[in-house]
């Protein structure tokens, strides 16, 4: 999941009685299963916490192109080189996508991208680890574009417009990156001593920061409440990282791989995989900015932001000028 | 085995395949999303035109070398790539600059080459001359843009220009292996797409208010492999270091 503990209001769900006119026209619609759109009007609580949704999605697209990146001059062939180049391209790409939907709640991408390097706005917790070896890019197509999966599929139904059709086409890219993962992966645990140990050493460094990308058990949590209501989050984090567990645990025995987890077992009663809930310290430390790679992501990003200043300003005077002289023409 | 063909795929694969690397560099870094998009479509393509060369190398060749073997597991002084490709990236308009000036090259030879006796080559350049149409008009209009922009973008593109001019006349220099294949109609003589490289550039440069240096003297040395740059090692390097590293295995 690239959402993770977006704040909403941060106060109870109002009940009906509590509601304006508006608001109760507007939860309706959302009840009715309709679509918001970016002029309809809409409670700013509900603007405010879709902003801070998508942009948080958007910047995890971007920043997510660094761990990936780290790999593509070292791709072992040409065609997983092709493949790898092509994923990030894909994630560059959702992240203009997810960039426009924010900004139609009236927000502009240069505002969100400063919101990001000062800190004030966050990226996924995922891709503050290390890609150390090879086997890493196949347990980060696997792991993380898979849970990335889980928590979008359902967004697909999400409330409003632009940020549902945004996950329609993102979830088509996402399936093709979980394949290709896996596909590494496969070829490492079937490969040579030297792979299989670099493949159980991915799933043992990146299962349970996967586990993470959820979010804390949010049974408790106003915040994801007011999100539910109004349809901006669809399952609880709990719900879907059980579904990822129980989903992750028989790819990983095909691989021939071992989770890292002693107390993993399957349970006859639940149907479902009992397992153990990932280091919700260390969670909180690499999201307040203490993770191994938070600095050098965001130094890297800002970086790309202060660099190609001059290219922006740079091409807006050239097209200021075409414009001026046109406009003399 | 066909020498002189096999030369001239490397040679083809080779600049694809060290420029690809380099435009990858950028990846996550560059100064808007939509760069970060075009400059990783961009190595994509040439990753994808080195599979096609080099894999076409490797069949003429007739030795069981595939693209991949060719790709990572020859050294700097086997390697065909002219020296320009292999400059390092800069800021983002020396990048730009060294993409235009190959890309320019580039349109021009994939035209000459569909039109090749050897059907396997123009049945390549006409896949990728439409890919190379695309990296120009971006290339090209990124020069002029950031050429006539603002006085800073102006005079980093003039030094993009600058640094980048004297690795220009490699591209055109004409060998033996060039007039065997010139001669059987395979490939154009390098030398022949001068004219209007130097047209094209011209226009290019007058509309960016860039500057064509004087000097039309050249390094060489790359697409011979007598003398390639410090660079060449180091890309090698980090490209080939997993298959070297672990000969045995399959990816
Ligand atoms: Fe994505
Ligand atoms: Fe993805």
């Amino acid at each position: 999941m690239y959402a993770q503990m977006v704040k909403s209001t941060g106060e109870a769900v109002k009940s009906r009685e509590e509601m304006t006119p508006e608001e109760r026209r507007f939860q309706d619609r959302i009840d009715a299963g309709e679509k918001i759109e970016p002029k309809d009007w809409m409670p700013e609580g509900y603007r405010k916490t879709l902003i801070r949704q998508i942009a948080q999605h958007a910047h995890s697209e971007v920043v997510g192109q660094l761990p990936e990146g780290n790999w593509i001059t070292r791709a072992p062939t040409l065609e997983r080189k092709a493949i790898l180049l092509a994923k990030v391209q894909d994630e560059a790409g959702h992240g203009l996508y997810l960039y426009c939907a924010a900004e139609t709640l009236g927000v502009s991408r240069d505002e969100l991208t400063e919101r990001l390097l000062d800190g004030s706005m966050k990226y996924s917790s995922i891709f503050n680890y290390p890609t150390l070896t090879w086997a890493d890019i196949g347990a980060v197509g696997w792991l993380v574009d898979g849970a990335a999966i889980m928590n979008q599929v359902p967004l697909q139904r999400t409330s409003f417009g632009p940020y549902s059709r945004a996950m329609i086409r993102i979830c088509k890219e996402e399936s093709f990156h979980q394949r290709q993962g896996y596909d590494i992966m496969l070829k490492m645990a079937r490969g040579t001593e030297a792979q299989r140990r670099m493949a159980q050493d991915a799933l043992n460094r990146f299962w349970y920061p996967a586990l993470m990308m959820f979010g804390p058990s949010d049974k408790d949590s106003v915040h994801s409440a007011q999100s539910m209501a109004w349809k901006i989050k669809i399952n609880t984090n709990d719900e879907l990282r059980q579904k990822f567990v129980d989903q992750t645990v028989p790819q990983a025995e095909y691989l021939g791989l071992t989770i890292p987890d002693p107390d993993l077992k399957f349970n006859e009663e639940t149907g479902h995989y009992d397992f153990t809930q990932p280091d919700w310290e260390e969670f909180f430390q690499v999201v307040s900015g203490n993770g191994p790679c938070n600095a050098e992501r965001l130094e890297a990003r800002r970086r790309a932001w202060e660099d190609g200043a001059w290219v922006r300003e740079g091409l807006l005077a050239h097209a200021e000028k075409r414009a001026a002289r046109s406009a003399a023409e | 085995m066909d020498k002189a063909l096999f030369e001239f795929c490397l040679r083809m694969g080779d600049n694809t395949l060290i420029l690809g690397h380099r435009v990858s560099e950028w990846c996550g870094h560059a100064p808007v999303v939509e760069e970060d998009i075009a400059l990783a479509n961009t190595a994509l393509d040439l990753i994808g035109q080195t599979q096609l060369w080099l894999g076409l190398a490797g069949e003429i060749e007739g030795k069981g070398r595939d693209a991949d073997a060719l790709a990572f597991r020859r050294d700097a002084w086997e390697m065909r790539s002219v020296l320009l490709v292999e400059q390092p990236n800069g800021d983002f308009g020396q990048t730009l600059m060294r993409q235009y000036l190959f890309d320019q090259w580039q349109a021009l030879m994939l035209a000459a080459l569909e039109e090749s006796a050897e059907p396997r080559i123009a049945a390549i350049a006409r896949k990728a001359r439409k890919e190379v149409a695309y990296h120009l008009e971006r290339s090209r209009g990124t020069v002029v843009g950031l050429g006539d922009g603002t006085e800073e973008s102006h005079a980093r593109m003039q030094a993009a220009l600058d640094r980048l001019y004297p690795y220009v006349g490699e591209l055109f220099s004409d060998d033996a292996i060039d007039s065997a294949l010139a001669e059987r109609g395979i490939a154009p003589l390098p030398s022949s797409l001068r004219p209007d490289y130097d047209a094209a550039l011209a226009e290019t440069m007058a509309e960016a208010t860039l500057s064509l240096p004087e000097n039309r003297w050249s390094h060489s040395g790359g697409r011979d492999g007598s003398r390639h740059s410090e660079h060449l090692g180091h890309i090698l390097a980090e490209m080939q270091w997993l298959q070297r590293a672990y000969p045995d295995a399959t990816w």
